[in-house]
C-alpha cells in the first residue's frame, strides 16, 4: 500500500516534539467527529504578524497513523519558522491532499509533508491528515496571530 | 425460537447473492468486493429497485390526495406497504407510521413529548415531562437513542440518567432498580448493540419500566433486519426502525407505536396531510398514522420497503438470522486464533448479533480498516455513532464487520486473510 510510507509509519510510532509543554500561548482541542480522532494542541510564538516566529509546537494527538504522522511532520516542519513560513507549508500541504492525487507536492515547500501525497487518493484519509494543521491554524489566531493576514494567506494557491 | 433454522447452503446464499447487481463489483485494483458494512446499510435487492422504478413508471402521484385513478392507485399501494411492513413486526396497520428514517422515528417520540409540554389542552401525562422527572437511557446507545433524549431533558428541566454498560459488553443491571422509580417517564434502550451485538432483554426491561409507569421506547435498527421481532410479545411501547438497514431503500425508516398511545401523543412534524380541520385560528389532527406523516409521504421508499420485507419473508427472517449466527462464529473463533486481536462484546455462547467489533494492540482502527479496504473488504472504522460506548470501553475506536444475508464464509476467510498484514505493516508482535 503507498499510503503507509516509511516515514510516515515511523513519525506515527515516535511523534516527533509530542506531548505537552509549557510555556504556551494558546492550547485548542481539535476532534474528528467521524472516526473521534483527537488532537490538543499548543503553540508558542513571537510576534502577531507573518513574521512572528514560532518557538513551540506541543500537542497530543490520539488517533490513526496518518493523524499522528502528520501532527509530528506538522512540529517538524514549523518549529523554529515564521508564521508566514509555516502558512506557506499549509497551503502546500492543503493543495496536495485535496487534489485527489493530481498534485505529488514540493519537497522544497513541504519537506517531509510529501510522504502524505497518497492520502490524497483516499478522500476519507484527508481530514486526517488535515487535523494537526487545522488546530495549529486556530492556535495562531487564538494566540493572537492576525487572522486575516492568515486567512489571507493561506487561501492562496489553493484548489478549492 | 424453538425450532432450530439452518444457515443457508452455498448453493442458498449463490442464489441470494444474484440479487444483488453490486456484489459482483470490482473494488480497489479489482479486488472482488466484500461487503461486511450492512450494520450502516444493507445493499437492495433487484426486488427493491423493480418496485420503486415501478411505482414511479406506472402508479405515480402524492398519495392520500386527490380524487384521479393514479392517486388511487399510489394511495392503495402506500397503504399496501404499510400493511405489509406492520405485518412482519406483528402489528396492526394502523400502528406502522412511515417515516424517514429511524433517527426521525425517535425523535418523533422525543418532539411529542415536548409538544405534550404546553397546558392549552389536556394532554395525557405520560407524554409531559418536567424539571423532576426523569429519562433512562443506556450508555450502549448508538447516538439516535441518546441525543433525542438529552435534548429533551435540556428542552424540558427533566434529567437523563442511564444504565451502564459492564465490561464485558452486555448492560450492567445491577443499580436497576435504583435508576426506575415514579420519575422515570421514559426508558429508552436499543434490543441489540450497533457496536457490539449485545442481545439485550427488552421484555425483561421494558416490564420492569411499565412497573414504574414508564413509556419504553426500543432502537430496533439492528434486530428487526436480523431476527423476528413480534411487537406483541417484545414488551415496547414504540419500536424504531430504518428501512435501509434491512435490504429497502434509503429515506424511509417506521415509527411503531401502541395505539392507545398512538391516539393521545401529540404530533411532531405538523402540515398537510396530518390534518382533521384547519381554521386560520387552529387546526385538529388527523387521526394515527397519519397524524405523525406530515406532508406527502416517501411512497416510492415505503413501496421498497414493502418489497423488502416480502424478499426477506421469501428467504426466511429465522434463516437469515441462522445464517448470520454462523458466520459470526466463524469469525469470532478465527479472531479469536489471532492474539493480538481484542473482540469486544460478549463472550462466544452468549447472545448475540451480527456485529462483531475488535481493536488490534496500537494499531487506530482507520488503518485497520484502510488495510482491509485496500483489499476489498469493506468495513466501519470509527466509533460507529456511539462515542459514549467506546468511551466506557475505553477504546477511542473499534473496526465492525457486521453481516447480512448475503455473507459467505469465504468472505469471512478474505477478512481474516486481509486482517493478517495488520501486524506486519505496523509493526505489531504477533504473539502480544
Amino acid at each position: 500500500m503507498d499510503l503507509y510510507q516509511e516515514l510516515i509509519l515511523d513519525h506515527s510510532k515516535q511523534p516527533h516534539h509530542a506531548g505537552l509543554r509549557e510555556p504556551f500561548d494558546a492550547e485548542v482541542h481539535h476532534v474528528n467527529p467521524t472516526c473521534g480522532d483527537e488532537v490538543t494542541l499548543r503553540v508558542t510564538v513571537d510576534g502577531t504578524g507573518l513574521d512572528g516566529i514560532i518557538r513551540d509546537v506541543s500537542y497530543d494527538s490520539q488517533g490513526c497513523a496518518i493523524s499522528v504522522a502528520s501532527a509530528s511532520v506538522l512540529a517538524d516542519e514549523v518549529i523554529g519558522r515564521t508564521v508566514q513560513e509555516a502558512l506557506d507549508t499549509f497551503a502546500g500541504m492543503r493543495e496536495m491532499l485535496t487534489s485527489r492525487g493530481k498534485v505529488t507536492g514540493d519537497e522544497e515547500r513541504i519537506g517531509d509533508g510529501v510522504a502524505f501525497a497518497g492520502v490524497s487518493k483516499y478522500p476519507s484519509r484527508v481530514k486526517c491528515a488535515l487535523l494537526g494543521w487545522t488546530a495549529f491554524t486556530d492556535a495562531l489566531i487564538r494566540a493572537g496571530v492576525d487572522a486575516q493576514a492568515l486567512t489571507d494567506h493561506t487561501t492562496q494557491g489553493v484548489t478549492p | 425460537m424453538t425450532t432450530a433454522a439452518r444457515p443457508f447452503t452455498d448453493r442458498e446464499v449463490a442464489a441470494i447473492r444474484g440479487d444483488f447487481a453490486i456484489l459482483t463489483r470490482a473494488v480497489r485494483d479489482g479486488h472482488p468486493l466484500v461487503y461486511l458494512d450492512s450494520g450502516a446499510t444493507s445493499h437492495k435487492p433487484r426486488a427493491v429497485l423493480d418496485a420503486e422504478r415501478a411505482f414511479y413508471e406506472q402508479h405515480n402521484a402524492a398519495v392520500h390526495r386527490g380524487a384521479h385513478l393514479l392517486a388511487e392507485e399510489a394511495t392503495d399501494a402506500f397503504e399496501a406497504a404499510r400493511a405489509t411492513v406492520a405485518g412482519f413486526i406483528g402489528a396492526p396497520d394502523h400502528e406502522l407510521v412511515f417515516t424517514k428514517n429511524a433517527t426521525e422515528s425517535l425523535n418523533l417520540v422525543a418532539y411529542a413529548c415536548s409538544n405534550a409540554a404546553p397546558t392549552d389542552d389536556p394532554k395525557d401525562p405520560r407524554f409531559v415531562l418536567g424539571p423532576g422527572d426523569e429519562i433512562l437511557v443506556t450508555e450502549m446507545e448508538h447516538h439516535a437513542n441518546l441525543v433525542p433524549w438529552q435534548e429533551l431533558a435540556r428542552r424540558t428541566g427533566a434529567t437523563l440518567r442511564w444504565i451502564p454498560l459492564a465490561g464485558d459488553g452486555t448492560l450492567d443491571l445491577a443499580g436497576l432498580d435504583g435508576l426506575l422509580s415514579e420519575r422515570t417517564k421514559v426508558f429508552a434502550v436499543t434490543q441489540v448493540s450497533n457496536v457490539l451485538g449485545t442481545v439485550n432483554p427488552v421484555t425483561e426491561l421494558a416490564a420492569r419500566a411499565h412497573a414504574v409507569g414508564a413509556l419504553v421506547v426500543v432502537d430496533a435498527c439492528q434486530s428487526v433486519p436480523h431476527l423476528p421481532v413480534d411487537v406483541q410479545t417484545l414488551g415496547a411501547d414504540f419500536i424504531a426502525f430504518s428501512g435501509h438497514k434491512m435490504y429497502g431503500p434509503m429515506g424511509v425508516g417506521v415509527l411503531w407505536g401502541r395505539s392507545e398511545l398512538l391516539e393521545v401523543m401529540p404530533p411532531f412534524l405538523t402540515g398537510g396531510s396530518m390534518i382533521e380541520l384547519v381554521t386560520m385560528e387552529r387546526s385538529t389532527w388527523a387521526p394515527p398514522p397519519q397524524k405523525f406523516e406530515a406532508g406527502v409521504p416517501n411512497a416510492a421508499q415505503a413501496i421498497g420497503l414493502a418489497a423488502a420485507v416480502r424478499w426477506i419473508d421469501e428467504v426466511g427472517i429465522d434463516r437469515i438470522h441462522a445464517h448470520e449466527g454462523a458466520l459470526a462464529e466463524r469469525l469470532l473463533s478465527g479472531l479469536a486464533e489471532r492474539p493480538w486481536v481484542r473482540v469486544l462484546g460478549p463472550a462466544a455462547g452468549r447472545p448475540r448479533g451480527g456485529a462483531v467489533s475488535f481493536v488490534i494492540a496500537d494499531v487506530h482502527a482507520h488503518d485497520v480498516g484502510q488495510v482491509l479496504d485496500d483489499a476489498g473488504v469493506a468495513v466501519r472504522v470509527g466509533h460507529h455513532c456511539a462515542w459514549p460506548l467506546h468511551r466506557a470501553l475505553g477504546v477511542p475506536a473499534t473496526t465492525r464487520a457486521s453481516l447480512a444475508a448475503y455473507n459467505t464464509p469465504a468472505e469471512i476467510d478474505t477478512l481474516l486473510a486481509a486482517l493478517d498484514r495488520v501486524p506486519a505493516i505496523f509493526g505489531v508482535a504477533e504473539a502480544s
